[in-house]
């Protein structure tokens, strides 16, 4: 086995835990690089079929491009597609600062739609390497009832026992791609062949490098226009990831206090 | 991309250490001087820690949240990567403070090693060797220790001697050998990546040269195959066993043996979506395979092949790790996870908690939180695992109660029996031929009812001196009476058996099924032998169903040792017997006996009567 082997089969035995621990259980598809790998990746676990639901969580902002590729691919996929409305800004905490407010209608969102389906588990792309406040998150992660994160306690896991028996009124968030970096999901997206939406490509000397509403993200400078070259891009960058987010560095605890709220 | 990149080996270390003894400023330090710092990140602490007014901290790079920087501790696992010339390196953060020992276990139980930090002003303290020890039961075995801060004792080189000789003696006596330990100031950087010019008298590697020198993760695919089913699907026309591999291989072809059902089929493919079709799997792969028959298996049921077995029992000892505020009691209750399979078991015993300062350890009623302790676990159903020396995947289990987990542990089978051979019926074709005498008939003839006499108890205990004077008693007064005794059965039924806990399970195992022969031909018979093992008593019970009797032969080891009829007891303490019940083999005391005799209180004659009255009530029409 390569190390692009080993991260398959772990995240691979992480989607079969949840699929047989959970029965009200569905994947969060935000069309970005890391949902399309992950939906990949319950096609590899589930020998072609995705037996759960995916959830785009739909804040009307999105690039038209991701739409685009939404429609295509909910098709050629077989998905079962769940693609709710969020709540308008007003709704969100007003003591946030704007980028944030507006990340944080996909909370509620979120939020909506575990009530209307009456999910229990909810599987989510989320990396360690790609935000500080996501390295001390747990692979099954339960929630309150609304849907917050107490980092302070958080249950042990070991030996890939993970944790899901849970009390009434919880979920639990799933992260099968917790263990992989940005370049991981580049390569593997490259030796899989995984479409993913070409605003990742750059074009007149930009590209994003993490896709998020558009009025929040901007792209950021870079030649790379094919999977090889945004590979050799990032094998040498030290700018993080999500530089191109804004809701990450309005105030130092911005993402955090979102993450605690309920955010993915 | 090129080859290199992806063949770069990857070491999981875990960076453990006093709450004070300056983890984070070590791994600032680290990622630092090795270039792995993200752009920005350090003109970003810079500014936050102006903004404070305070002066320049590594720690804070790991110190994610405002609520660790405000409390100056760091709470949880958080996971970062570095890179060296040789490999890279992903690190996992684990806090030190008492209260968060469940999180260094998160970390820990994940690392192929560790580093391990002592404060040289402080020198090993509590939490050094509770944490080696932990590491020790996770199974974590490369460790290397930084001795930090030596420029709080003057970067002296005795020092540095002292506490190297009393941290080494520590870990030598819990069979831990370090790779390195290293005198370094975290701070400025000495000895992390380039030697350090003030301690020229340290001769060793630097952290980075000791971390570069350790081996990467040990080959699980030599060891015999272990594939638990993690779940059965029949999405289409297929059903696939879905799994991974923990260790050994597997081919199409291969005859399976799953454990405990103990059902037999060969492997007829092995399924695959979007990648080369495969005939083969091995350790660490999740995969999917089909049979060529159609067996009812589910969740749980563990794949190995025919030789090289799992054991199976319903009782094993596990060294574990407490992590729960309830403290664990014996006689209560837990999930037991082993690997896929999720069973009841309750805590019949706790041999020994540990006192990890002074290495000694003690029996005791209940376990602590964050305390080690070896128990006795029991279940009603039969479980498929190995022992810990034997396979370090399948030889580890986890407890949980209600929605926590609550302890993770180790498997020893020391002192019992692999059950396998006791439960696994080769005949096949049998057809039950009925008697056309029938219980009632026997009864009516004998002038009482047919049953077993299960005398149970310590060596000395007198098991056989009551049997034979119950055995004259009761053919003086007419009853169809024999006694099977220990010794005697060896002579003949069980010559060809041993001493190991499998051959003793095994002598048990036919006793119980001559005795139930007996009482279904109304004879009464008594049984005279240690059975020590409850699955083996309940076994014997099983044969002879309603029939059976426990009876409890009643005295405590000191005064079974101190009659010592055939001086077992003395050879036993010399070594010269292995396994002896109560002294190097457990004795496991009837829960619910039919009847008590207790023959270190009541004389023989007391004893006697007491069994006689038994029978009078309970076997005559």
């Amino acid at each position: 086995m390569d190390y692009l082997d080993r991260l398959e089969s772990q995240s691979v035995y992480i989607l079969r835990e949840a699929f047989n621990q959970i029965d009200r259980l569905a994947m969060l598809w935000s069309l970005g690089k890391d949902s399309n790998v992950m939906v990949w990746l319950a096609k590899k676990a589930f020998f072609g079929h995705v037996p759960f639901p995916v959830m785009h969580i739909d804040t009307g902002k999105k690039f038209p491009e991701m739409y685009a590729f939404r429609d295509r691919y909910t098709k050629e996929w077989n998905l079962n597609l769940i693609a709710d409305s969020c709540p308008p800004v007003e709704e969100t905490d007003p003591s946030l600062p704007p980028a944030a407010r507006s990340a944080a209608r996909k909370t509620l969102g979120l939020k909506n739609a575990i009530a209307k389906y009456k999910f229990n588990g909810i599987i989510a792309g989320i990396r360690r390497d790609e935000e500080s406040v996501r390295a001390k998150e747990r692979v099954f992660s339960p929630r309150g009832s609304e849907g917050s994160w107490n980092f302070r306690d958080q249950p042990p896991e070991f030996w890939d026992y993970f944790n899901t028996n849970l009390p009434e009124g919880t979920h639990l968030r799933v992260h099968p791609l917790l263990h992989w970096t940005e370049l991981d999901i580049w390569r593997y997206i490259e030796r899989e062949k995984i479409p993913v939406v070409d605003l990742y490509y750059a074009k007149g000397g930009k590209r994003y490098r993490s896709l998020g509403d558009q009025d929040i993200t901007s792209p950021v400078d870079s030649n790379a226009s094919t999977i090889a070259e945004i590979v050799a891009e990032l094998e040498t960058t030290k700018t993080s990831e999500r530089s191109g987010r804004a809701m990450d560095r309005e105030t130092e605890d911005a993402f955090e206090r979102l993450r605690a709220a309920g955010y993915m | 991309m090129t080859l290199e990149t992806y063949l770069r080996d990857l070491l999981r270390i875990v960076i453990v250490g006093h709450v004070d003894h300056g983890k984070s400023t070590l791994v600032g330090r680290l990622f630092h001087d090795t270039g792995s710092l993200p752009e920005g990140k350090l003109e970003a602490i810079q500014a936050m820690c102006e903004r404070r007014g305070m002066p320049f901290e590594w720690a804070f790079l790991m110190d994610a949240f405002q609520s660790e920087r405000d409390q100056g501790i760091t709470i949880d696992t958080s996971q970062i990567w570095f890179k060296t010339a040789k490999r890279d390196y992903t690190i996992i953060d684990a806090p030190g403070h008492r209260e968060f020992i469940k999180n260094m276990v998160t970390g820990a139980a994940n690392a192929d090693a560790a580093v391990m930090l002592i404060d040289a002003s402080q020198g090993v303290q509590q939490q050094s060797r509770t944490h080696a020890y932990l590491l020790h039961l996770l199974g974590v075995r490369q460790i290397v220790v930084l001795v930090n801060k030596m420029d709080l004792v003057d970067l002296s080189a005795t020092r540095f001697a002292e506490i190297e000789a009393t941290y080494r003696s520590y870990l030598g006596e819990i069979g831990l050998a370090p790779a390195a330990i290293i005198p370094i100031v975290a701070r400025d950087g000495d000895n992390i990546v380039t030697p350090s010019a003030r301690m020229s008298w340290y001769e060793g590697p630097t952290l980075v040269s000791a971390l570069d020198d350790l081996a990467s993760k040990a080959d699980l695919t030599s060891l015999p195959l272990r594939f638990p089913i993690q779940d059965v699907y029949k999405f289409d026309d297929r059903r696939i066993l879905a799994g991974r591999i923990q260790t050994g291989r597997l081919k199409v072809g291969d005859r399976l043996l799953f454990s405990p059902s103990n059902k037999t089929a060969r492997v007829a493919s092995v399924e695959t979506w979007s990648a080369p079709a495969k005939t083969r799997g091995e350790a660490g792969e999740s995969i999917g395979i089909t049979l060529d028959e159609q067996l009812f298996l589910e969740r749980g049921d563990i794949a190995s092949h025919e030789d090289h077995a799992p054991i199976e029992t319903n009782v094993f000892k596990g060294r574990l790790f407490w992590l729960s505020h309830t403290p664990l009691r014996v006689g209560h209750g837990y999930r037991l996870r082993l690997q896929s399979r999720e069973v009841p078991v309750t805590i019949q015993q706790i041999s020994a908690l540990y006192d990890v300062e002074q290495l000694s350890s003690a029996p005791s009623d209940e376990v602590p939180y964050n305390g080690i302790a070896e128990v006795v676990l029991r279940s009603q159903a039969m479980l498929a695992l190995d022992s810990i020396d034997d396979n370090p995947a399948t030889g580890r289990f986890v407890l949980t109660d209600g929605t926590n987990l609550v302890a993770g542990g180790t498997i020893s089978m020391q002192g019992y029996p692999n059950q396998r051979a006791l439960v696994t019926r080769r005949s096949s074709n049998l057809t039950e031929v009925e008697h056309k005498v029938t219980a009632e008939a026997r009864q009516q003839r004998n002038g009482h009812r047919g049953g077993v006499l299960w005398f149970t108890g310590l060596s000395g205990a007198g098991k056989s001196t009551v049997a034979m004077a119950v055995e004259r008693e009761l053919f003086r007064r007419g009853l169809q009476v024999y006694v099977l005794d220990g010794d005697n059965i060896r002579y003949g039924l069980s010559a060809n058996l041993g001493f190991a806990p499998e051959d003793r399970a095994e002598n048990i195992r036919r006793v119980g099924e001559v005795a139930a022969l007996f009482a279904d031909a109304g004879m009464i018979v008594i049984t005279a032998f240690i059975s020590p093992y409850r699955s083996d008593r309940q076994r014997a019970r099983s044969a002879a169903h309603d029939a059976f009797h426990e009876i409890y032969i009643k005295a405590d080891l000191a005064a079974c040792e101190s009659r010592d009829p055939k001086g077992l007891y003395q050879r036993a303490r010399k070594g010269e017997i292995p396994e002896f019940t109560g002294i190097s083999a457990p004795y496991e005391p009837p829960e619910e006996p039919n009847l008590v005799v207790d023959t270190q209180h009541l004389t023989i004659d007391a004893c006697v009567a007491a069994v006689i009255d038994y029978v009078e009530k309970n076997f005559r029409s």
